[in-house]
């Protein structure tokens, strides 16, 4: 037999067994630490975690009669038998891969020793995976990071919309069970959920438009009109009208919406200056929407000013020289050289700003917080995005299951639009140009 | 004759605009910092600039409120989470623009998709997570979760800028027997300060800024960050301690938009290598 089949199928057998026939006794003695304690594991654990999974509990807790007493027995709780559950599905995933890397280099090494090359020693083993896999030596960390913290949560939160999660039914009062496609179903057909779905869907996508074309055609013609040859201290006003976009914006937000109240901030105050009636800004459900357009475009215009920016530079100055030569206009040089140079650079831009819009959590919720309530909606209000009212649902009524419902919703939605504007951008294109 | 006359007054018009836009952008700072410096408590006032200025809330919010506590706590929370999360942005924005390995598309496609999930939907998880984990009210939970989440925002900027590096540059290091290490501290990281910059503002202003997470994770008023102290200030007592408030944010803001306005150079460069990735 060959020494590359007798090391991988040992090691199949137990991790480290090959690396031991392959006379690598260091190697070997971490191979088999790190896959008995994943054996020990998948024998002693993993069976009743992945159990708890599929049923999510048993038992709730329950009044249960010892002798004279009623005691409180205590149940299952459903959410952390989840977690737990996708927790050792992960680890398992993990050992997998273990084991068959371990596989690999018995194979491997097994390999070389029918050539009869020298073997590796323990450190030589070391250098040469610095050298050759160097990129996933500095990927580990931040995988880690990235597994635990943001996809295992996420799964977490998926797996959510299809149980009945939601209040009154709370662990550990009670048990949680799989509903499958019951809450879609819901949302789309009973008429308080389809109702408010339909209507804060409408209303997202309309914000989600006006918000990224103001701030888009506001910053564009800003940063023109800086540009021009005639304007002078071109530096100040640059950096005057950045200055929204330096304010932490949850500051700013809080303070426009003291700004825009009916009664005692300034603006109305003008308002009536002028001997106008005051505009009912937070509190009228257009007027609202209104606002908190205009709020989004104070906070969003200097951002795509700062990209113009970027793009009017390189515009060679040839291009507006010719254009003159032809006896052109200011007008028509904007319109015929400016205009869709800046587009042409900032298009993909202007898609990731609509899929960022129908994400802007803190300007609904730090201005109006959804308001003005709207009686036919299951809870949500006139300016309520997606977002929001996926947040009201969750932390204020306890409704997990079609919070996530909505949070699956709002991937779909952005997920279409950002991947068609990705597949098409440099960075995620295979990159000839470093090649 | 003519033209020069229409070439004035478009001067001017133009200067006119900027000066009202300026106005416009430069009016809720001015107003908040006005504010801060009136006396009582209201919202309300007859004039922008106050009869008589006075310095009475800068004290009330040292004295009657936590607000240095909450400045070290999100100072803390800021700059640790800044320090980890540009180090993990780093490392993995290198590794994907500079190395071809097994499993980089699909890398990529996973932090795109990730990327689309509403940053918070995962928030009610990552709280009963922090929960069965017993790091509920602590600031290391937040800066785990805000320097993981920097990694999955500013990837493909950082990469973006990788990849315009020229590549015979470490080839030519590499050819003087350079190792990987070698080349990514000597000439990678100086080279990228630019970009470097532009994502540790960005982490820390997210730090200042986000309240929600914040709010869920700390429980008590010791540990609170300013960004849930203030909002917790103007939010709950239906802006009763307006002037307290206004107090609170021109100190918060003022040094983060100083420093953004000090840092615009890098800024700039930052969000138009971002852009002109199409």
């Amino acid at each position: 037999m060959h020494k590359k089949t007798g090391a991988a199928l040992l090691s199949a057998i137990i991790p480290g067994l090959g690396q031991f026939f392959n006379r690598q006794w260091l190697k070997g003695l971490v191979f088999l630490l790190v896959g008995s304690a994943g054996i020990y594991f998948i024998a002693h654990d993993l069976m009743g975690y992945l159990r708890g999974l599929i049923t999510l509990g048993e038992f709730p807790s329950r009044m249960v009669k010892v002798g004279k007493l009623t005691r409180m027995v205590e149940g299952d709780h459903s959410i952390f038998m989840m977690i737990n559950g996708l927790m050792s599905l992960l680890a398992l995933l993990f050992y997998t891969a273990f084991h068959l890397l371990n596989i690999r280099d018995a194979f491997l090494v097994g390999a070389a020793r029918d050539r009869n090359e020298p073997i590796h020693s323990f450190g030589e083993s070391l250098r040469h995976m610095g050298r050759r896999n160097f990129a996933y030596l500095v990927l580990a960390i931040p995988f880690v990071a990235v597994v635990f913290l943001t996809i295992l949560p996420l799964v977490f939160s998926v797996l959510l919309a299809f149980t009945n999660y939601a209040d009154p039914i709370l662990p550990p009062a009670h048990l949680v069970d799989w509903v499958g496609f019951g809450n879609f179903k819901k949302m789309l057909s009973l008429d308080v959920w389809s109702s408010t779905f339909g209507g804060v869907l409408t209303w997202t996508l309309i914000w989600a438009i006006i918000a990224t074309a103001t701030t888009y055609i506001g910053g564009v013609l800003i940063a023109v009109l800086i540009h021009q040859p005639r304007v002078r201290w071109k530096k100040l006003w640059r950096t005057l009208l950045i200055v929204p976009f330096a304010i932490p914006n949850m500051i700013s937000l809080l303070v426009m919406r003291n700004m825009f109240n009916n009664q005692f901030g300034p603006i109305n105050s003008y308002v009536r200056a002028l001997g106008l009636e005051g505009v009912a800004w937070l509190t009228n459900p257009f007027w609202a929407k209104v606002t908190v357009i205009l709020a989004n475009m104070w906070i969003g215009i200097p951002v795509t000013m700062i990209l113009a920016f970027g793009v009017l530079t390189t515009i060679p100055r040839d291009m507006y020289e010719a254009a003159e030569v032809d006896g052109a206009g200011a007008f028509y040089k904007f319109r015929m050289v400016t205009l869709p140079m800046v587009l042409f650079a900032t298009a993909p831009i202007l898609i990731m700003q609509f899929a960022g819009n129908i994400n802007s959590f803190n300007v609904i919720y730090l201005m109006t917080n959804g308001e003005p309530v709207n009686p036919n909606y299951q809870y949500a209000g006139h300016t309520d995005l997606l977002v929001t009212w996926l947040y009201k649902l969750a932390l204020n009524q306890s409704q997990y299951s079609f919070a996530s419902v909505i949070g699956i919703v709002i991937f779909l939605l952005v997920a279409t639009f950002s991947i068609w504007s990705y597949r098409r951008t440099r960075s995620y294109k295979e990159e000839d140009m470093i090649a | 004759m003519k033209p020069k006359l229409t070439e004035a007054f478009k001067t001017i018009g133009s200067h006119l605009l900027l000066i009202v836009l300026s106005f416009i952008s430069l009016f809720p700072a001015f107003w908040i910092i006005m504010s801060s410096f009136k006396t009582g408590n209201s919202l309300f006032s007859d004039s922008l600039i106050p009869k008589n200025f006075t310095f009475i809330h800068y004290k009330e919010l040292f004295e009657q409120t936590k607000y240095l506590i909450w400045f070290m706590n999100t100072l803390k929370v800021a700059a640790l989470s800044t320090l980890l999360g540009t180090f993990l942005l780093l490392l993995t924005s290198y590794a994907i623009s500079r190395y071809r390995f097994k499993g980089r598309k699909t890398t990529l496609t996973a932090l795109l998709v990730l990327q689309m999930f509403p940053g918070f939907m995962a928030m009610i998880a990552v709280y009963v997570l922090l929960n069965t984990l017993g790091l509920l009210n602590s600031h290391w939970a937040l800066v785990l979760v805000y320097s993981s989440g920097a990694i999955i925002t500013n990837v493909f900027v950082a990469k973006g800028f990788f990849d315009t590096i020229p590549k015979s540059l470490e080839d030519a290091a590499r050819m003087d027997g350079a190792s990987h290490m070698k080349v990514f501290l000597s000439i990678m990281i100086p080279l990228s300060k630019p970009m470097l910059t532009y994502a540790s503002l960005m982490i820390f202003n997210g730090c200042f800024v986000d309240f929600i997470f914040a709010d869920l994770v700390l429980r008590t008023e010791e540990t609170r960050t300013l960004a849930v102290g203030l909002f917790r200030m103007v939010n709950q007592s239906n802006s009763t301690e307006f002037t307290l408030f206004a107090a609170g944010a021109v100190l918060v803001a003022l040094p983060v938009t100083l420093l953004f306005i000090f840092l615009q150079r890098f800024l700039v460069d930052g969000l138009t290598a971002g852009a002109s990735k199409g």
